[in-house]
């Protein structure tokens, strides 16, 4: 379990890396937004493995069950997928929104439309 | 066996995540990010989070990837290689700050405790109370729904709001004016005989299904928002095959809307009557007579509450895009 | 009800937006939002009365105690900058509905007030909570809303800015997600008062460092600090000059509180700035973006652009009060974060003002136009000497506030820049004051009436405030040195 402790967060922080470099480095917005959603997630998975217990079941109450993995994580991380999900929505409404006015959703398109204007 | 898994879908993660970065082909790319958000689920499973995995698979590999392939539709597939040679110094410098900002959080991680100790403070602190009190205090089984419809119930009352101001932002940015009255709008598949018979027959077991996950919640994984996401995928596979106008008919602009906000002024409610009856926001023991009684009530309405909001602005969010996009071009 | 004071300035506005989904008709949704408002004024009024009186107040959410349910904690940290948001919310709420007439199509108005709702409950609710986890809630609740009100703006840009300001925002948040959950992986609570009881225990281990380092770089990102303020001006410059009016004066304050809460209370003084060279780092980048942001402010047409550049000036002010890491700083700090909003908001309101009546506010069409427009540009002009620090005005009290918490510390290069960062803002407000008051009309300028009573009485309220407050300070002055005194007394 000692090296798989490591590899967990390991995981989480290449996840992130990736996520993040999309966001910069994409020129296209919904990838970008995708981007997002991978860093998010790798948050969440962060998360999660914190409140893992070894041994540990799901913290649904049972009989002759006495080590439960930790609930109060799930909670935030349910919330924090919620927020994500908001996130996108929004972001993509705006993404519609931008092609119609500008034409393009390529980030160096856009910037050329607005220099030149 | 279990940490084999476990690699196992560790690495699928990040072989995924390396293919997001190089595809161009946006189509592609959400179907990745939509396996993407499958696997995480997968991996929630295997540490015990059975509420989380089932979101994400719900949101993950559902919602979003549908809301994308809407955008994409409108915005075009392919992603354009950035043909500015300027723009060349992004890919070094980004590298550079996420080079920087992985290698903090990588020796940020070398103190924290080992994964799955059972003396971490994350475990000994604050969560045993849920664990070890919940049964009386609150007497429902799945302590993640205790949690986060009671002892954190205000958070999940900003989350409601959260998916409630979502809904709003899209409305206010691409709602189309009611007033110009639609051509008969038709659905992609609705030459798709089978499918539509399938679907009728399966409509009403997804519906029937959302019920249980609402009402059931306490006992297994599920709740109010998983339930609302599975009622309102009903109504998007009902839109897919039988068009929106079709659709429309079902749900109306306004009655949808209304429903949004009323279950979010149910949750609220609750609190309020809870203030009312001499407690704090929010303190279901002041709901009934006693205290269990009152919390069980509480829980019920408050998950209520989520369930119609949630599944009520996921619809509005598809059905808004969905009609933005065969109006396509149309300015406002 | 009083003891529900704390929960219900943050219920009402966020009860009152969906309530506001079902009024539908855009005049009845104005009305409901603007008696939300105001009603949530008149809460957070009592609230920092009672504060003042009574010491700080903890309210828990469903009855459950800290740490395990959510608590509320009202003191006179934050009291005083509730109050600034629920008074400059109503305010502008008043000029709202004349200012969006020509800059939101009609049948976005009801979304547009929810939106504003939401956004302020959002803000209220950050500033309140005593949760670390709750306060990445709320913080999403206002940057979603705040997203939609920019979009809104009529430019095409302004799409294009409220999507950079939407990843930058929501990397911000992220990050400060991570803080939140490395701390909570440390010492097992989001409770603040108990974070800040436990932390010490672990404070030496690189995990709380890196928690310490993700938290405050994800505020900086929500404060604009420089260099990570580019999403700010376009934001500003492209919203709906009423959004504007309300963010400028709310919502950097906001996250700036957060910061300070978490710098001297969570983590604590001793470990920020000896574990940290916190104190030069944000020395530094406080007076870079105090010089940088000025000078490009010189030289901008777009007046809410300029004004937005100026706030990033200001950001760099309340920040370099902070590096000071004394209780005088601290207190120039969060006097500036009050008065600043009272001045953005006169000023930003005034180019509402121009906005309405020219549809643009652009230096190069605004020859002679304080001889068309006087009141609007008389309200202009007193902001404008405000923000300089011209005595009488509240501009003036913070920066003495700053200059002699530089002098106290020694730092009389740090002093110097301070007032060079005002001269700087001499030369941008007079740019202004010259093209319109000293300027010909020219057939460039647009024939245009002096802007309607609704927008220049509102107005009119926060150039007085700001004369008000300039003049008599004991209010402010007390609350907000009594604040600093309990950041030093401190929790521990």
């Amino acid at each position: 379990m000692e090296f798989l402790g490591l590899f967990n967060y390991w995981v989480v922080v290449i996840l992130m890396m990736i996520g993040f470099y999309i966001v910069i480095c994409s020129n296209n917005l919904i990838k970008k937004l995708i981007g997002l959603t991978i860093f998010q997630t790798s948050v969440f998975i962060m998360y999660i493995s914190m409140g893992k217990i070894e041994g540990g079941t799901a913290p649904i109450l049972a009989e002759g069950v006495t080590l439960y993995s930790n609930p109060l994580t799930h909670v935030l991380i349910l919330t924090a997928i919620v927020v994500g999900i908001a996130t996108t929505a929004l972001g993509l409404a705006i993404v519609v929104r931008i092609k119609e006015s500008y034409g393009t959703v390529e980030e160096d398109e856009i910037h050329a439309k607005d220099k030149k204007a | 066996m279990e940490s084999f898994i476990h690699i196992i879908i560790l690495s699928m993660l990040v072989t995924t995540a390396v293919a997001i970065v190089r595809v161009k082909d946006l189509f592609a790319v959400t179907m990745l990010a939509g396996i993407y958000g499958l696997l995480s689920a997968s991996f929630f499973v295997l540490m015990d989070a059975h509420d989380v995995a089932f979101t994400e698979a719900a949101v993950g590999a559902g919602i979003s990837t549908i809301l994308i392939l809407t955008t994409l539709s409108m915005t075009g597939r392919f992603e354009k290689a950035a043909e500015n040679p300027k723009s060349n110094y992004k890919p070094a410098l980004a590298l550079a700050l996420v080079t920087v900002t992985g290698a903090l959080l990588i020796y940020g991680t070398q103190d924290m405790p080992a994964f799955g100790a059972a003396d971490a403070p994350v475990q000994t602190h604050v969560v045993p109370r849920y664990l070890n009190d919940s049964a009386t205090e609150i007497d429902i089984p799945n302590v993640v729904a205790s949690v986060l419809a009671s002892y954190r119930g205000y958070d999940t009352f900003g989350e409601v709001v959260v998916i409630f101001t979502a809904g709003i932002g899209v409305l206010a940015l691409i709602m189309s004016t009611a007033s110009k009255a639609p051509v008969a709008l038709r659905a992609s598949m609705e030459e798709h005989v089978v499918l539509r018979i399938v679907s009728k027959m399966l409509i009403p077991l997804i519906m029937i299904f959302g019920l249980y996950v609402q009402f059931h919640g306490e006992y297994g994984p599920g709740g109010g928002f998983q339930a609302g996401v599975i009622f309102a995928s009903a109504f998007f596979l009902y839109a897919m095959l039988f068009g929106l106008t079709a659709a429309r008919k079902v749900v109306n602009n306004t009655w949808i809307q209304a429903l949004a906000a009323l279950g979010v002024l149910l949750y609220g409610s609750v609190g309020v009557l809870a203030m009312i009856n001499g407690g704090n926001f929010l303190d279901y023991n002041f709901l009934a007579q006693d205290d269990v009684h009152g919390q069980h009530m509480g829980i019920l309405f408050v998950e209520l509450g989520v369930g119609i909001t949630v599944a009520s602005v996921m619809i509005i969010i598809f059905f808004t895009f969905s009609t933005r996009k065969q109006r396509d071009g149309e300015p406002d | 009800m009083i003891v529900h004071l704390s929960v219900l300035q943050v219920i009402i506005p966020l009860m009152a937006a969906p309530a506001c989904l079902l009024l539908r008709k855009r005049e009845l949704v104005w009305a409901f939002a603007t008696l939300a408002t105001f009603l949530t004024f008149a809460v957070s009024v009592l609230l920092l009365s009672q504060v003042m009186q009574s010491g700080a107040i903890s309210y828990e959410m469903g009855g459950w105690e800290a740490p395990w349910g959510i608590e509320y904690r009202i003191d006179m940290l934050n009291a005083p900058l509730l109050v600034l948001i629920s008074g400059i919310s109503a305010i502008a709420l008043l000029a709202a509905r004349t200012s969006i007439e020509n800059e939101i199509p009609e049948n976005r108005h009801s979304f547009f007030y929810i939106a504003w709702l939401l956004c302020m409950a959002g803000l209220l609710g950050i500033t309140a909570t005593g949760d670390a986890f709750n306060v990445f809630v709320f913080l999403e609740i206002s940057s979603l809303a705040t997203y939609t009100l920019i979009a809104l703006g009529k430019d095409r840009r302004a799409l294009w800015a409220s999507f950079q300001y939407l990843v930058a925002g929501t990397i911000g948040a992220t990050f400060i997600l991570i803080g939140i959950g490395l701390m909570y992986v440390m010492t097992g609570t989001l409770n603040m008062a108990d974070l800040a009881q436990r932390l010490p225990e672990v404070e030496n281990t690189k995990t709380v460092f890196t928690a310490f380092a993700f938290f405050i770089v994800g505020v900086c990102m929500k404060l604009a600090l420089f260099p990570l303020h580019l999403w700010l001006p376009n934001a500003y410059a492209f919203a709906p000059s009423i959004v504007t009016t309300f963010l400028a004066a709310t919502a950097t304050k906001v996250a700036v509180y957060v910061m300070i809460r978490f710098i001297f209370d969570v983590f604590g003084f001793e470990f920020s700035f000896t574990h940290f060279p916190l104190q030069e780092i944000l020395m530094t980048l406080g007076i870079a973006g105090i010089f940088v942001a000025s000078i490009v402010a010189i030289y901008q047409d777009n007046l809410k652009r300029m004004l937005a550049y100026s706030s990033v000036a200001q950001i760099g002010y309340l920040i370099l009060g902070i590096s000071f890491a004394s209780q005088t700083g601290i207190m120039a700090t969060l006097l500036h974060m009050l008065n600043h909003g009272l001045m953005k908001g006169a000023l930003f309101l005034s180019m509402a003002a121009v906005v309405y009546r020219l549809g643009v506010a652009n230096l190069s069409q605004m020859h002679g136009i304080a001889s068309r427009m006087p009141l609007t540009m008389a309200a202009f002009l007193i902001g404008g000497l405000s923000l300089i620090g011209v005595p009488l005005t509240v501009g003036f009290i913070s920066k003495w506030y700053l200059v002699s918490a530089a002098l106290e510390n020694g730092w009389w290069p740090v002093a110097a820049a301070i007032l060079l960062g005002s001269l700087l803002s001499v030369i941008y407000i007079w740019r202004v004051i010259e093209v319109a008051y000293f300027k010909s009309v020219t057939e460039s300028t647009p024939d245009v009436k002096e802007a309607p009573f609704s927008i220049l009485i509102p107005l009119w309220i926060l150039v007085l405030a700001n004369l008000y407050f300039g003049i008599d300070t004991s209010l402010t002055v007390s609350v907000t040195q009594m604040a600093a005194a309990d950041l030093f007394g401190g929790l521990r």
